[in-house]
């Protein structure tokens, strides 16, 4: 159809052909594992891309275990309160380390580098120790805490780089104004740092529900176990049977919730970052 | 929330816009103090959390790497100083690994930036379904690394996969060190490009669209506004996105675990450290192990900052008033 030779025809054209690719690599991997866990369990292993034959039955074993369920409980609990408490903190942090002066600021950042470079293996036999000491072994704050701190590097240093952007005129206005350091920075500077509080927020959140090896190194019962780690376990129980039907639907239950938030964060992270409200 | 520095003289409304001219007003020692109070206040939530949750235990990882420590025969701990990292840095299985973990950063990386530079420049500019982009984009970048290593293993494994199918019979994929490999990183990539794509796109969103018109109107063609203005302006952003992309390369592990589990030579130092920790249960060289790894990780980092001036976040001297 771009028989005219428009410039903008060709244009759209390419941008079009662009997308489908991305599209079609962001999905295929994700529809693959979607196929496999309504195939049954006779074509399973007939390696066609679209089951030949669909069930449920996959899904309904699944549910049956409420060590799973329970582990998806605890996984959306868990990586949500972690989100909200590291953006927070990591949000102050990030504006006093990018805009203030104060005492220790560069011991703060050198020791939030130095934790974001930390390989977490290392960190997993001294913690499982001390939270059976202090009771914390096996409990949500048990897994929020390391969750918080080692999302608070990446937030830190990504928003303190977002910080150091913004149009800082701005809150000076703002102080010669007569507003408090606090004052402008909840009236101006929330705002203008918005988006990159959001992009924040999702990178920390899809840290907490990726994580897998804190999550097996400080849980032992349903009451925290999280679902990568009840997907992991579940790999183990059914080594007789063909389990690839199952971890497929296991696999795509964790995919779901994590869509769901992606869908609902999407809107305000476009909104966010095309708003403008950077430009000078 | 009760900080009150200057005594506020309500000179009208707050307005956007700066007026230049009043630059030069000396600071009051009063706000320099208020300004010290509420930097401390908002930093030190983190700072408790990241000493309390870190501090003792990065000590106690450096002191276990200094003990002879298996877990099999606790009562048999000793000092034993650098034995350990002799132990490891003389034996083949560690360079064997660092190899390995070596290539996999470099490579996906490497290949990640170019496609998240593609990726966000097209998320940024594009005309057709730039939101279906940009949400689908967020799905492997969201979906866990176990769940998106168990896709590839399964489209890869003979009979079973769609990939598979593709080569000839008999190929087992992920069986040969250079093919598993090959998935290894593709899994890395596909995973983690969309992590890239969205730092670099927060920074490519500060790049002015007039400066971009400006310099379209005086010839500029499309490769020169990136060359000369967009990724000069992007700095910040992309050396955040490849500082932290390398540095979480280096400690590949979930992709690894699943896919091969470090056979036929694929496991990395993360690998490594984890077989000694869990499975050997030797505490002593796995520590150890692990201060190796954070070592060459702080490596890496210097030579971004050396290297690439990368700042680290507050350490530049020009970001005050």
């Amino acid at each position: 159809m771009a028989t005219t030779g428009s410039e903008d025809t060709r244009t759209r054209m390419w941008w079009g052909i662009a997308g489908l690719v991305v599209i079609l690599y962001a999905l295929i991997p994700v529809l693959w594992i979607v196929s496999l866990s309504f195939k049954t369990t006779d074509t399973v292993t007939d390696g066609n891309f679209i089951p030949r034959s669909w069930t449920l039955d996959n899904y309904a074993q699944i549910f049956s275990l409420d060590i799973f369920t329970s582990a998806l409980v605890n996984s959306i609990g868990i990586a949500i309160i972690s989100t909200v408490l590291a953006v927070v903190i990591g949000t102050m942090a990030a504006y006093a380390i990018a805009r203030l002066d104060f005492p220790g600021k560069k011991t703060l950042v050198g020791v939030s580098l130095l934790i974001a470079m930390f390989p977490q293996i290392s960190l997993v036999s001294p913690l499982f120790d001390i939270e059976r000491a202090i009771g914390l072994f096996d409990t949500w704050p048990g897994l929020i805490l390391p969750y918080i701190t080692f999302a608070l590097p990446l937030a830190i240093y990504t928003l303190s780089a977002f910080f150091r952007e913004i149009p800082w005129e701005l809150e000076k206005a703002a102080k010669m104004d007569g507003a408090t350091p606090l004052q402008a920075f909840r009236s101006v500077i929330v705002p203008l740092a918005a988006p990159g509080v959001f992009t924040t927020a999702i990178l920390v959140f899809i840290f907490c529900w990726n994580d897998f090896l804190f999550a097996v190194s400080l849980t032992s019962t349903q009451r925290s176990q999280t679902a990568t780690v009840a997907i992991a376990n579940f790999t183990g129980a059914s080594q007789f049977a063909e389990p690839t039907g199952s971890i497929a639907a296991a696999a795509v239950l964790l995919t779901i919730p994590i869509i769901i938030f992606v869908l609902l964060f999407q809107r305000r992270i476009v909104a966010g970052l095309t708003s403008g409200a950077v430009k000078g | 929330m009760s900080i009150e520095s200057a005594p506020a003289p309500t000179t009208g409304s707050t307005q956007v816009g700066a007026p230049q001219g009043r630059k030069g007003k000396p600071v009051r020692s009063e706000g320099k103090r208020a300004e010290r109070r509420l930097g401390l206040l908002l930093a030190a939530p983190a700072a408790i959390i990241i000493v309390g949750v870190t501090a003792y235990p990065i000590l106690y990882a450096i002191w276990l790497s200094l003990l002879r420590y298996d877990l099999r025969f606790p009562a048999d701990q000793a000092f034993v100083g650098l034995a350990n990292y002799a132990t490891v840095l003389t034996s083949g299985y560690w360079w064997s690994a660092f190899g390995v973990t070596m290539l996999i950063t470099i490579v996906s990386v490497a290949i990640e930036f170019v496609l998240g530079l593609a990726l966000a420049l097209l998320m940024h500019r594009t005309l057709v379904a730039r939101g279906l982009v940009r949400t689908v984009i967020l799905i492997p970048y969201g979906i866990v690394t176990v769940v998106a290593a168990f896709s590839w293993q399964f489209a890869w494994t003979p009979d079973k996969g769609y990939l598979a199918a593709l080569l000839p019979d008999g190929s087992a994929p992920l069986t040969d060190f250079a093919s598993a490999m090959a998935i290894i990183i593709v899994a890395e990539v596909w995973k983690t490009t969309p992590f890239m794509a969205l730092l670099l796109l927060a920074g490519l969103a500060l790049v002015p669209d007039d400066l971009l018109k400006a310099a379209q109107v005086d010839g500029a063609g499309a490769w020169q506004r990136l060359t000369q203005i967009i990724l000069p302006m992007m700095k910040p952003a992309i050396l955040v996105a490849l500082l932290f992309r390398t540095l979480d390369a280096f400690r590949v592990f979930d992709n690894i675990y699943i896919l091969t589990q470090g056979s036929n030579g694929t496991g990395s130092v993360s690998m490594l450290g984890y077989n000694n920790l869990f499975k050997a249960f030797n505490l002593g060289i796995g520590s150890a192990i692990s201060v190796l790894i954070f070592l060459c990780v702080g490596l890496i980092a210097i030579l971004f900052i050396k290297l690439f001036g990368a700042s680290a976040p507050g350490s530049e001297p020009t970001g005050r008033r």
